[in-house]
């Protein structure tokens, strides 16, 4: 089934008068569709235009080109279905939490039993009973910002606009407000059929988003529109989480030109920081447990938490040693063969499963044995998995190829120079 | 704008405030009616002023209706000129430099204008006397509230406009619920101001010559300057007593309780350290006959922001935007012929001024230039230090700022009488006299602007001064003055202003029956209006405004700019 679109930008432009005879181009060549069921997160960096863009989504702004359609009509001056909570709150100081979602209701031509009866409910809402009286002096910037939620949801708008609604908020407050937003989401009692999120932070956007779009800035763009199809609740620490993260990441930074091989490539081979010792360590304790452990009680008895635990099983099913099936971890033939072999024959073993499986190790290996000496930077392959990861991440990623490697004897890493070379051929050079 | 609704069961037993504003509401109507009596029927020209002190509450009653009237009249045109002014780039870029103008004209220079009018719309009438002075009471407190109205809604936050946009208020409620409430405490502020600027020139407007007939109305103002030309100091201290009296008790009632209650307009979301407090507010807010009334008054304007909401669609149609736009047409089009008018008339009045008059008034001006910049320059040699140390003392400046107000309260002009007498007795004349007496009246535009601005230098910069031993002449330099200077050029350019302003009362006194007159551009303004000399009038007039207009322009808007960007953090 087609999803209603219930807001289109199209062709939108945008430039502003700068002094005498002086237009800065703000936005340019716009096009949007925002689908029901949409939680779209508008990403870039400061001056990339989100809040222009939002503005104007939200009628007003009047767009230099192009048109605004709110389900399917032109949206020519700010038109009550479409709410906006602001950066700054914007409460009127002077009024109560009530009269300030009362607000939203003014030019209604509802009785004040009505109004007094949605504000309130709008309030339930927001779970801020028991404050209707108070002052938005008296409340705390959390607090606050839900009451500007609750003015925007008063309405009963059909789309709901945020622009960098918790950027002022400290990180837990914040991180809480975005939590029962969510909850209020996914529970269907949000009146709006469609959230549009302006942020510049990415975790943000991927912990909340359905859909992101991520702006090119001066004059702003849209540079990449992307599907976030990650389950809720989202688990920070997963590793699609943060596979999200730093694709997002890398598209914000890059130029325009170069990003579509991010968007569209397969991604890139993720290795677990785990050193081999371990791994082995692992596989020998399951093998010991007739090769089948569950994961949650061998945390325990070995009192490890699940999270260190984790990428030593991960790095096994990446090498092939072993296989999660229900929560438990069970050793596939080769983990046995593994565990069962002598020292000499384990490094065979490994190299193999490592030539065989491992992207990164491959690469190495294969640019390292073509150049001509044999030795190559590391700067190299770090600007290579700066392409895929965060800086900190490319490090980490090459750290663990290099114990991986230098354990099957395949090349080595000289920590004076920075330099990567092949095993044998620095015998050769003695 | 909103009392509490609901009201515990409890209040709504009568107490004896309940009595007293059923009191007060009962007054109030008995002086309307008081007061309509007096002002209808003819204008009696020989009206004598009775110096019996047993007058004097009678005067009083109706020198109030007369503030309160110019007070009400200067609201309304500082929200309509506000307003206006902040429509479009085009009517800002014509209306605030005329406010500049006007604001620069002394009241004198409108009396001829205005009393001449008012005679010729109700001829032989008092009520045209009356509203003559109204009208001048309001060319003297006008100005400074249509600034901060019009700074006030020009720099309401984006984001809270755009709340208004986004929920479609009409006009009324924008009005209502944003502009109103944002500009509430600056306008109160300069309320409090401009009723201090209608008492000053209250004698001058209640009692003044035009072409040479005596107009005088009864009033407190009258009474004094009656009082001055019998040369009786006994009576003069009778108005004067009372006038204080008067101003102090208006300041308990209403000015203290609205300070205090319009602290919820604040946009700040601190609690302050130490809340303000007013007895009159407390009781009043016991009231349940006032509780009452706010709350039937809360009832009233929802009911009006509904009602406007229903006008508004029928208002949107066609012909009455077309028929709006052409009486605005019509309206440009008239105001524009008054003006060629106007300037036609000003250049036959002008033309039959003598080239001695010219360089008269030219040299009357720089006699003015000096004794306003010496009667700024010594109010600023004693309140710098004075405000510096009130501002930076918490506790003398709780201490002190109220009996400061009080006396600063004092309307300079009333005073005047009993200074020149003090200055004929030792021999001195107008000539240096002038400058004290403007000093009276300016040196309190600088020394609340210098303990404002001492008072908000921050605790970390006084506390890292202290630590690193800076002190003397060295601490004024490097601390106090950069903290307090964007206050201390507000305060000069008020005062600067104010004193320009003065000179037409402090360069020409009239006192026990002689005028005392020096040379000046203030006096010039005077004696011409007086002797009906339209034309000398108008010049002067203009010399004075060129001159306040270009000094704010060259000077002080500079220093500003100066202080703005460089003495201002955030």
């Amino acid at each position: 089934m087609e999803k209603e679109i219930i807001h289109e930008v199209k062709g939108v432009c945008k430039t502003f008068q700068v002094g005498k005879n002086k237009e800065l181009p703000v936005l340019e060549d716009i096009n949007l569709k925002i689908y029901s069921g949409d939680f779209l997160a508008i990403l870039g960096q400061s001056g990339a235009g989100k809040s222009t863009l939002l503005r104007v989504m939200a009628g007003l702004i009047k767009p230099s080109c192009g048109e605004v359609l709110f389900k399917g009509k032109p949206l020519d001056k700010a038109n009550p279905k479409i709410a906006v909570v602001f950066q700054s709150f914007a409460l009127f100081p002077w009024y109560t939490v009530l009269d300030n979602v009362k607000i939203g209701l003014v030019g209604s031509g509802l009785s004040e039993e009505e109004i007094d009866e949605k504000a309130l409910k709008a309030i339930d809402l927001v779970g801020l009973d028991g404050f209707e009286d108070a002052y938005p002096r008296e409340l705390s910037g959390g607090m606050r910002q839900r009451v500007g939620i609750a003015r925007a949801l008063v309405v009963e708008p059909e789309l709901l606009l945020m622009d960098e609604p918790f950027s002022t908020l400290d990180v837990l407050t914040a991180d809480n407000l975005r939590g029962d937003i969510l909850d209020l989401w996914h529970s269907g009692k949000m009146p709006a059929k469609a959230i549009v999120l302006v942020s510049h932070n990415i975790e943000e956007a991927v912990s909340m988003a359905s859909r992101a779009i991520i702006m090119s800035y001066n004059p702003g763009k849209i540079k990449a529109d992307i599907k976030i199809d990650l389950p809720y609740p989202r688990d920070k620490n997963s590793r699609d989480f943060k596979f999200m993260l730093d694709k997002i990441y890398t598209i914000l930074i890059k130029p325009a030109e170069e990003i579509h091989k991010y968007i569209s490539s397969e991604r890139y081979q993720f290795l677990p920081h785990a050193k081999v010792g371990a791994i082995a360590g692992l596989i020998e304790l399951v093998h010991d447990k007739e090769g089948r452990v569950d994961i949650y009680a061998l945390s325990t008895e070995i009192s490890m938490e699940v999270d260190d635990i984790f990428p030593l099983i991960e790095a096994s099913v990446i090498l092939g040693f072993g296989e999660i099936k229900e929560g438990d971890f069970i050793l596939t033939e080769k983990g046995k063969s593994w565990a069962e072999a002598d020292t000499l024959q384990k490094k065979e073993i490994f190299k193999e499963a490592v030539l065989q499986n491992v992207q990164l190790i491959r690469q190495i290996m294969q640019v390292v044995s073509t150049i001509q000496k044999h030795r190559v930077s590391e700067d190299f392959f770090i600007d290579i998995l700066k392409n895929h990861f965060t800086p900190d991440e490319a490090w980490n990623q090459l750290e663990t190829a290099i114990d991986w490697a230098r354990y099957a004897e395949l090349f080595v890493y000289d920590y004076d120079s920075g330099e990567i070379y092949l095993e044998e051929h620095e015998r050769v050079d003695r | 704008m909103k009392i509490p609704i609901s009201i515990p069961a409890e209040t709504f037993r009568i107490r004896a405030i309940d009595i007293i504003v059923f009191l007060i509401i009962t007054g109030v109507l008995s002086m309307i009616v008081y007061i309509a009596s007096q002002w209808s029927g003819e204008y009696d020209r020989t009206i004598e002023i009775d110096l019996n002190p047993s007058k004097i509450p009678e005067y009083s009653a109706q020198s109030l209706t007369r503030l309160f009237l110019a007070y009400l009249l200067s609201f309304a045109f500082s929200i309509w000129y506000g307003y206006t002014a902040s429509r479009s780039k085009i009517h800002e870029k014509i209306m605030i430099p005329i406010l500049d103008i006007l604001q620069s004209i002394p009241v004198l220079s409108f009396l001829p204008g205005v009393v001449l009018a008012m005679i010729s719309l109700f001829p032989g009438q008092r009520i045209g006397i009356e509203i003559a002075c109204i009208i001048l009471i309001f060319t003297g407190q006008v100005w400074n509230m249509t600034y901060s109205f019009y700074h006030s809604v020009n720099t309401i936050p984006k984001e809270m406009i755009e709340v208004v946009r986004l929920y479609k208020f009409n006009k009324f409620s924008k009005f209502l619920r944003l502009d109103l409430p944002f500009s509430a405490i600056g306008l109160i502020w300069n309320s409090i101001m401009s009723v201090a600027g209608g008492w000053f020139f209250l004698m001058a407007c209640e009692m003044f010559i035009l072409e040479g007939k005596d107009f005088r109305l009864p009033g407190l103002g009258s009474y004094i300057q009656t009082a001055a030309n019998a040369g009786s100091i006994e009576h003069i201290f009778y108005g004067l007593g009372t006038m204080v009296f008067l101003i102090t008790v208006i300041d308990i009632v209403i000015w203290r309780p609205l300070v205090v209650w319009s602290q919820k307009f604040r946009m700040d979301t601190v609690q302050p350290e130490d809340e303000r407090e007013s007895v009159v507010l407390n009781i009043l807010t016991g009231s349940v006959l006032f509780k009452k009334f706010g709350y039937a008054l809360n009832k009233i304007i929802s009911a009006c922001e509904k009602l406007s909401y229903k006008t508004m669609i029928k208002t949107e149609s066609k012909a009455i935007k077309n028929i709006s736009k052409f009486t605005g047409v019509i309206i440009t089009i008239a105001s524009i012929i008054l003006l060629l008018w106007l300037i036609i008339k000003a250049f036959s009045i002008v033309s039959q001024v003598s080239l001695e008059d010219i360089w008269n008034i030219i040299s009357a001006a720089f006699f003015s230039l000096l004794r306003t910049s010496a009667a700024v320059i010594l109010a600023l040699t004693w309140t710098l230090p004075v405000g510096v140390y009130i501002g930076m003392n918490a506790k003398v400046a709780k201490l002190l700022q109220g009996i400061i107000q009080i006396i600063a309260s004092i309307p300079a002009t009333a005073v005047f009488p009993v200074i020149v007498l003090f200055l004929i007795k030792i021999g001195g004349g107008l000539d240096i006299g002038a400058i004290f007496l403007m000093l009276l009246g300016v040196q309190w535009y600088l020394l609340f602007n210098i303990i404002a601005g001492a008072s908000a230098i921050p605790k970390d910069l006084i506390e890292i001064s202290k630590a690193y031993g800076i002190k003397g002449f060295k601490k004024w330099k490097t601390l106090i003055l950069p903290c307090i200077f964007p206050y201390l050029i507000t305060g000069l350019i008020t005062a600067y202003g104010g004193a320009w302003n003065a000179t037409i009362v402090c360069e020409y006194v009239s006192f026990g029956g002689d005028i005392i007159s020096t040379k000046g551009l203030g006096s010039l303004i005077s004696s011409s209006s007086a002797e009906g000399k339209f034309g000398i009038l108008l010049l002067s007039t203009l010399t004075m405004s060129f001159m306040v207009v270009a000094i704010n322009r060259l000077l002080w808007k500079r220093l500003f700019i100066i202080a703005k960007n460089k003495f201002i953090l955030d």
